[in-house]
């Protein structure tokens, strides 16, 4: 009793027959099919070297194989047929490509098949189910005619399908047959392949499969649901491919994984990789392991590779990475939060709220004259600089990395109309961003600037149409950000409430609760002020209603906040 | 994008700045003098290794067994003038064939124009690496998988070619407090680094990548937008009609600087560890300045020369240190994209 390795190999012959003479060592009959295309010399000097395991390694009849041709099937049947004859004591046949690496001792596998005498180690899902498919072809491969090649012509291979489709051409199936695909690498009984290869039927079920798309993939894992008894559907080989259907390929520095796994055999190793295949060809160790093959840790791998080069990390920037508007996933990498007009009235409002919050709070990142980072820093984390020019050169950058940067602490920062608004739209559009609006309160220290009032009211002028602007932008429907505008007014009725409100949602963790909020500015006379630029025919119009004796605390007025996103 | 008029014109004229660049790099071939020409025994599967550099015999021995150790199988070396021995240096590697010229570096648009015709003649077919010797080429898991592994994988991938971004590496303290002696591992003495403030963006018309910042720009330089351009595909499997458009952060045909990801996903990508503020950079920036070769308009960069010349201490507190290239992909300045 014993298992036999059919190989399919095409090239690096010299690693294939390593392989090849590691199992006839250990008792393993093999038989090696080379593609045809390989020149005579080599398969010459591969048989050369082979010699000496002549006995139990043999050479099939050679086909001409083409990705997703009949021919790889007929090249599997010939040497699945030499295999029977030749060797009668084989109980199963393992079919594999001559780049994969066998990980665990002959002996194991062989016990652990022992164990299951009649079991057929094949990947078979039906159509349906398949969500793997190249082309997003799945019943359509065997229903259609497919005359071009789908590698070297693909816009005829994509018209011809187009053009059946749409002409309604359907090959019939024959009667019996539950189309079935799945990986090529399987491990079936000599019964199982036996009831397959020497079927009456069998020209006929050639005949059509012939002109089935990628019939490796379909061939017997369609056929063994007709003759087998006991079909574990899944590979004994380990194989994981990339997002574009590319096996993925094992280095030397995989050993350790691989030796994890516990998997017979990998698909498929770096031809070059000489650590790799010393380790895995050396001398097998005495004693049957019986564990289960276990891929889990190597599934995670891969699949965190597959994420990180379909998805990416979000809020990254760089060589291999820069997402067009809108595909972003994430367009900064953690959440931050802006504040408009709350220094401006509460002079000691950033400092409060690095202590409430537990946050790194920045003053103007965006002013004209420096990056006001928190705690007067000319360099923070990454080595961004506080100088403006650079900021300014492009301020997209500099905010995505400083999120990026600090990470996970959460940053915040005061913001005006008098800093630079080039970046408000990207702001806006960020789910990321937490923007708070206190309109109107960059009049409070324009008002205690003791500037000349026609210089003031110039300046009043400016900030309130940058403000305006800016309130307009958010109030658009592609808004991403959670935006909340007050004008001073409302703001100034019910402080302590609205900003429980923002510290929660900045820390809900901590949930502070506040009992006092950070000291007010005094406003006397502002609301005279205010009449005063009427007077002056400037309307300030992002305030509210501010009340000309400068009272709140009216109790028929509360401060409701306006929720626009 | 769609096809349009406005598409088609740039195409046509960048088409004609390639035929442009590759008829100037005919006509400098005859700047160039074979010292050594042992370019009958490449390989046909051979990685090409191409330099041009002037006076380097103090990075030359570490710069080449790095890039050995990474699989390069022969070099094509210009030397432009040198007088340090870096020459004759150079001509006693087995596995280099060399050329020499005295030809102005700045007419042959900064030594581009020979190793285009060096790549043209000897790297069709090939992949080829272009450096400069103060370049180290590092990419997701370099130590353990040489050029032939990255590039059969780029193969299979079908991508053509290979960008690396360069990394300025600076000492802690001023940079002539580490005197550096040839064969060194320069990261020795240079290891840190800013990650986080470089600027990246798209220029329109070519569309290709254009990242600057660094410490250069954050402490060297008072205009930002001359801040230098930190981007470039150093590894390409060449064909006899590309070009390098400048140094090598660009090339023509404008398909292979599409090696980035603009649907969120991650491209692999490397690292050119940057070695030029080793302890030699204050001299060197005093003679750069007085020829006059390295920039088209050398009176805009005086500024950066003198803070070069001062001797700067170009660390910070937030500074990092180099820990290999996993901790550069952590940082965001790498990725292995899709190969694991």
């Amino acid at each position: 009793m014993s298992v036999g390795f059919v190989m399919l190999c095409h090239t690096a012959l010299d690693r294939a027959a390593e392989v090849a003479r590691h199992w006839a060592k250990q008792g393993c009959p093999v038989v090696i099919h080379v593609d045809s295309r390989v020149r005579y010399r080599l398969v010459r000097e591969m048989r050369d070297e082979l010699s000496d395991v002549r006995k139990l390694v043999k050479f099939s009849p050679r086909y001409r194989c083409q990705w997703g041709g009949w021919n790889l099937v007929a090249a599997t049947q010939a040497a699945s047929q030499v295999m029977l004859k030749t060797f009668p004591d084989v109980q199963h046949v393992y079919l594999c490509s001559g780049s994969c690496l066998p990980l665990r001792p002959a002996a194991d596998l062989i016990a652990y098949l022992q164990d299951r005498p009649d079991t057929d180690f094949i990947e078979s899902v039906t159509t349906e189910e398949v969500g793997w498919t190249i082309g997003g072809l799945n019943i359509e491969r065997f229903r259609l005619f497919f005359p071009f090649s789908w590698r070297r012509h693909r816009r005829l291979f994509d018209m011809s399908v187009r053009l059946q489709r749409r002409l309604g051409i359907r090959r019939r199936i024959p009667s019996g047959m539950v189309p079935h695909l799945g990986s090529q690498w399987w491990c079936l009984s000599r019964r199982t392949l036996t009831a397959i290869l020497d079927n009456p039927e069998r020209q006929a079920h050639d005949r059509y499969f012939s002109r089935v798309w990628i019939p490796d993939e379909s061939y017997f894992q369609t056929l063994v649901r007709r003759y087998s008894t006991a079909i574990e559907s899944r590979s004994l080989t380990l194989f994981k491919f990339d997002f574009q259907g590319k096996p993925h390929i094992f280095y030397d520095d995989h050993i350790p994984l691989l030796r994890r796994s516990d998997c017979f055999v990998a698909r498929k190793a770096w031809a070059h990789a000489d650590e790799l295949y010393e380790t895995f060809l050396g001398d097998c160790p005495e004693g049957v392991q019986r564990s289960e093959p276990n891929p889990g840790r190597i599934d995670r791998l891969f699949s965190a590779a597959r994420e990180r080069r379909l998805r990416g990390r979000a809020g990254l920037y760089n060589q291999g990475r820069f997402p067009v508007d809108n595909f972003e996933n994430g367009k900064t990498a953690g959440p931050y939060s802006m504040f408009q007009g709350f220094s401006d009235l509460m002079p000691d409002f950033p400092d409060w709220l690095a202590k409430v919050t537990e946050s790194r709070v920045h003053g103007h990142l965006f002013a004209p004259g420096r990056a006001e980072f928190s705690g007067g820093d000319t360099i923070i984390e990454g080595g961004l600089s506080d100088s403006a020019s650079l900021r300014d050169y492009n301020p997209k950058s500099f905010l995505t990395s400083l999120i990026w940067n600090t990470t996970p602490e959460r940053q915040c920062f005061q913001f005006g109309p008098a800093d630079n608004q080039k970046l408000n739209g990207f702001i806006a559009a960020d789910p990321n961003a937490q923007i708070s609006v206190i309109s109107g309160a960059w009049a409070v220290p324009l008002y205690r600037s003791g500037l000349p009032f026609s210089e003031i009211r110039r300046e009043a002028a400016r900030l309130q149409r940058i403000e305006m602007e800016f309130l307009e932008l958010l109030s658009r429907h592609w808004v991403k950000a959670r935006v909340r505008v007050w004008n001073l007014s409302e703001f100034l009725d019910d402080p302590l409430e609205l900003l429980q409100l923002l510290v929660e949602e900045i820390a809900p963790r901590l949930r502070p609760r506040l009992t006092q909020p950070p000291e007010i500015v005094d406003l006397a006379g502002f609301g005279r002020f205010l009449q005063d630029l009427r007077n002056q025919g400037m309307q300030p119009m992002v305030m509210g209603d501010y009340p000309a004796n400068d009272q709140f605390h009216t109790p028929d007025r509360h401060g409701h906040p306006l929720l626009v996103s | 994008m769609k096809p349009s008029a406005q598409t088609a014109r740039v195409a046509f004229s960048l088409f004609l700045r390639r035929i442009r660049l590759l008829r100037r790099a005919m006509r400098h071939r005859h700047d160039l003098t074979a010292v050594r020409d042992v370019t009958a025994g490449i390989h046909p599967e051979a990685i090409l290794g191409f330099a041009c550099i002037r006076n380097e015999r103090l990075r030359l021995p570490y710069f080449l067994d790095h890039a050995r150790r990474l699989g390069i199988n022969h070099f094509l070396v210009v030397d432009n003038g040198s007088d340090d021995g870096s020459l004759e240096y150079l001509a006693e590697q087995p596995d280099i064939s060399l050329w020499q010229t005295g030809a102005g570096y700045k007419a042959s648009r900064f030594g581009v124009d020979w190793t285009t015709w060096l790549q043209a003649r000897y790297g069709h077919g090939h992949w080829c690496l272009t450096l400069d010797a103060d370049e180290l080429l590092i990419y997701p898991h370099w130590e353990t998988r040489d050029l032939r592994a990255l590039t059969g994988w780029l193969d299979g991938q079908g991508q053509p070619m290979f960008p690396a971004m360069m990394l300025d590496l600076f000492p802690k303290g001023p940079l002539t407090a580490h005197p550096y002696a040839a064969g060194d591992d320069p990261l020795v003495h240079l290891h840190w680094f800013d990650h986080g403030n470089y600027s990246v963006q798209v220029q329109p018309r070519m569309r290709n990548f254009w990242i600057q910042g660094g410490p250069r720009s954050r402490a060297l330089l008072a205009d930002p937008r001359r801040g230098p351009t930190l981007n470039k595909v150093p590894l390409v499997r060449w064909r006899r009609d590309y070009v390098y458009v400048n140094s090598t952060h660009s090339l023509l045909p404008a398909r292979l600087n599409r090696f980035y990801a603009e649907d969120g996903g991650e491209q692999a990508s490397g690292v050119l560890l940057h070695t030029k503020f080793l302890s030699s950079a204050p001299e060197r920036s005093g003679i750069e300045k007085a020829r006059g070769e390295h920039f088209f308009d050398s009176s805009l960069f005086s500024g950066y020369y003198d803070a070069l010349i001062a001797d700067p201490d170009l660390w910070h507190r937030h500074a990092q240190r180099f820990q290999g290239w996993r901790h550069l992909e952590a940082l965001g300045l790498m990725s292995r994209g899709g190969w694991v």
